[in-house]
């Protein structure tokens, strides 16, 4: 089973971002990046399909070079080998990215393709679906559980308050959601051993692309801190009934949620 | 000079910090009020890679450098000394004795299980009445055909009663040498032999979740397949021993010393009086700045001292100076931490109260800082 797992590099969820002075980036000093979550999920599913069916899991990221250590993470997870393709000072936007992905991944021989089926940074939602419109292969989201058999695989997914099964002929993508498994660490033998595994770093020139068909259709034109919190109230009165009687009574007509 | 970490000790410690967030973190205070050693959390660290850090792969080690184990010690005692002490403990004197000393044979018995974490070994040196003066100790080994016979007892042994120990490197008096000193050599006792007994201790201040033993043994032969290394080799040994053993006491300073400063600076920046956060006011600020300034200068010691011992260089000064500096530096930003809480600081629900308590161990355990005086003393010709 040849595995491909797309990775993205963000910051960690716990980061205090700050918006740089452009009013369109965030400031990148004092930020501690992590591979998202999401694609830790895609990292755990692919080695465990390995483990399971045996093959080898490449991971796939598109980013600046620092984006090589949320790669080597993957490496010490488990996984075989890397490739980092770096956009250089080209901005990228979902479709950009998938196109930089599928040109890296079209000459590859692939069964499966998992992603993270959206990156905590940007919110996109983009890249794990436009990649597998270019690559013309099934595409499965919101994944929490999925079985091979006979060429096939079948997907549980979540939907709006349940689950759907869905099924897919492979080659195909699938992308992960919370619930699917329980990503492992990457071990201290297995960051040695990382070491020694393949990773190589790819520009868009190597893929045979030019700057010029990757222009973002989507710019941002601001970006703004969500507004803050106000502090909570506490409801007075002399007895239980009393403040349950405010407190029905503020829920009801100021909050108008029951 | 080149102060960068190299990519695998970055990714180690980052690794190490999220295992000791996630898994450590949210059960410490729980385990320390109940005293509980975990044998659940012992393997899951086992499971990352935290045993047999130094060991070579032939013996199911990671095969890492030095600074990579202390390092790991570091992370795991910012958040927790108790399972720091299983790890340091394990390492240092579990695995370590019997990784240099150990026969091909012992080490290719003993050392698998344990460099998996699925098992744990003691080192037992300090007597009831032999602490700094190992010189009056008087467990014994007699020598009776093939076997020895061990009587007496050891004290405040780390990892030697719990249900993942399979046994304890001894150290005991085999004869006499020349000029009258006794002769000490170590002996691998195996839980199960007969006469030896290992009993939990319970009551401390401090490690309240790792494991700490009384042994006794009562004429318990031990067969000379298990004598580490040559007669006589006992005290070479054991000075060996604690010389590495000080880099991971002195990690577990630094690393708890981190731990009660972050958990200050952030207290002081929230906690708001006279109308303004705490770490404005100059008296709170500097203790702040001085506790910063300190983890610095102890961080560089102690890399400084696993710089040299990575490169087989002479390290056993450093060693002392760094054991003796980060244990004494961990007391003084744990008092800053507690005191910077306030009344909070004095309750089990801030942990800093934790690092506190768990602090003063470092400057007696492995050598009290009284004997790395000493130590360091006689390195510069006093």
């Amino acid at each position: 089973m040849e595995i491909l797992v797309l990775l993205k590099q963000v910051p960690a969820t716990e980061s205090l971002i700050a918006i740089a002075n452009d009013r369109v980036s965030i400031k990148p000093d004092g930020l501690k990046y992590v591979m998202n979550p999401y694609d830790e999920l895609a990292v755990e599913e692919a080695l465990r399909i390995r483990e399971s069916q045996g093959g080898t899991v490449t991971i796939l990221s598109v980013g600046p070079a620092k984006a090589a250590e949320a790669i080597r993470t993957g490496l010490a997870m488990g996984a075989d080998k890397g490739i980092l393709i770096d956009p250089g000072n080209l901005t990228c936007d979902g479709l950009a990215t998938a196109k930089l992905l599928a040109a890296a991944i079209k000459p590859m021989t692939y069964d499966i393709i998992i992603a993270g089926h959206r990156a905590v940074d940007d919110d996109n939602f983009q890249v794990a679906t436009a990649l597998a419109e270019l690559l013309g292969i099934p595409n499965i989201s919101m994944v929490v559980k999925q079985t091979l058999a006979d060429g096939k695989i079948r997907c549980l997914c979540t939907v709006e308050g349940g689950t759907k099964e869905v099924e897919a002929t492979l080659p195909a993508l699938i992308a992960t959601q919370r619930g699917l498994n329980d990503p492992r660490y990457a071990s201290l033998p297995g960051i040695m051993k990382a070491k020694k595994k393949p990773l190589e770093t790819r520009s868009i020139a190597d893929l045979g692309l030019d700057a010029a068909g990757l222009q973002p259709l989507v710019t941002i034109k601001a970006l703004k801190m969500p507004v803050e919190r106000k502090g909570g109230r506490v409801i007075e009165g002399d007895s239980v009934a009393v403040k349950v009687a405010a407190l029905v009574k503020a829920l009801h007509e100021e909050a108008k949620v029951i | 000079m080149d102060f960068d970490l190299t990519r695998e000790q970055e990714m180690i410690r980052r690794e190490v910090r999220s295992f000791a967030e996630k898994e450590i973190a949210p059960i410490a205070a729980d385990l320390d009020a109940g005293e509980h050693f975990s044998s659940t959390l012992t393997r899951k660290m086992g499971e990352i890679g935290l045993f047999g850090m130094i060991v070579s792969e032939a013996y199911e080690g990671q095969a890492m450098d030095y600074l990579s184990y202390i390092i790991a010690v570091e992370e795991i005692a910012r958040v927790d000394g108790s399972q720091a002490a299983t790890i340091a403990a394990g390492n240092s004197l579990g695995i370590g004795p019997l990784y240099y000393f150990g026969t091909e044979e012992q080490k290719r018995r003993f050392l698998p299980p344990l460099c998996r974490g699925q098992a744990l070994w003691g080192f037992g040196l300090t007597e009831p009445t032999a602490g700094s003066d190992a010189g009056g100790s008087t467990t014994t080994a007699v020598r009776d055909g093939d076997n020895w016979v061990l009587n007496g007892s050891k004290i405040f042994i780390t990892n030697a009663a719990c249900d993942m120990t399979l046994g304890v490197t001894v150290q005991a008096i085999t004869g006499t040498r020349t000029g009258g000193k006794p002769e000490y050599t170590c002996f691998l006792v195996e839980n199960g032999m007969p006469g030896f007994k290992a009993v939990p201790m319970h009551g401390k201040m401090m490690w309240r979740a790792s494991n700490t033993a009384e042994l006794y043994f009562d004429d318990v032969r031990v067969p000379q397949a298990n004598m580490l290394g040559q007669k006589g080799d006992g005290f070479h040994q054991m000075l060996q021993t604690l010389d590495g053993g000080r880099l991971s006491i002195a990690a577990m300073g630094l690393g708890g010393a981190i731990g009660a400063y972050e958990m200050a600076l952030k207290y002081a920046r929230s906690r708001e009086q006279f109308g303004q956060p705490i770490s404005k006011f100059q008296a709170i600020a500097f203790k702040l700045a001085d506790c910063a300034t300190e983890i610095e200068c102890g961080r560089n010691l102690l890399y400084k001292a696993c710089w040299l011992r990575d490169r087989q260089r002479p390290f056993a000064k450093e060693a002392a100076m760094a054991k003796l500096y980060c244990s004494e530096l961990m007391g003084r930003v744990a008092d800053h931490a507690v005191q910077i809480h306030g009344g909070y600081g004095l309750m089990k629900d801030y942990h800093v109260e934790r690092f506190y308590r768990d602090h003063k161990l470092l400057e007696i355990g492995e050598g009290t800082s009284e004997v790395q005086r000493i130590v360091i003393s006689r390195h510069i010709g006093c």
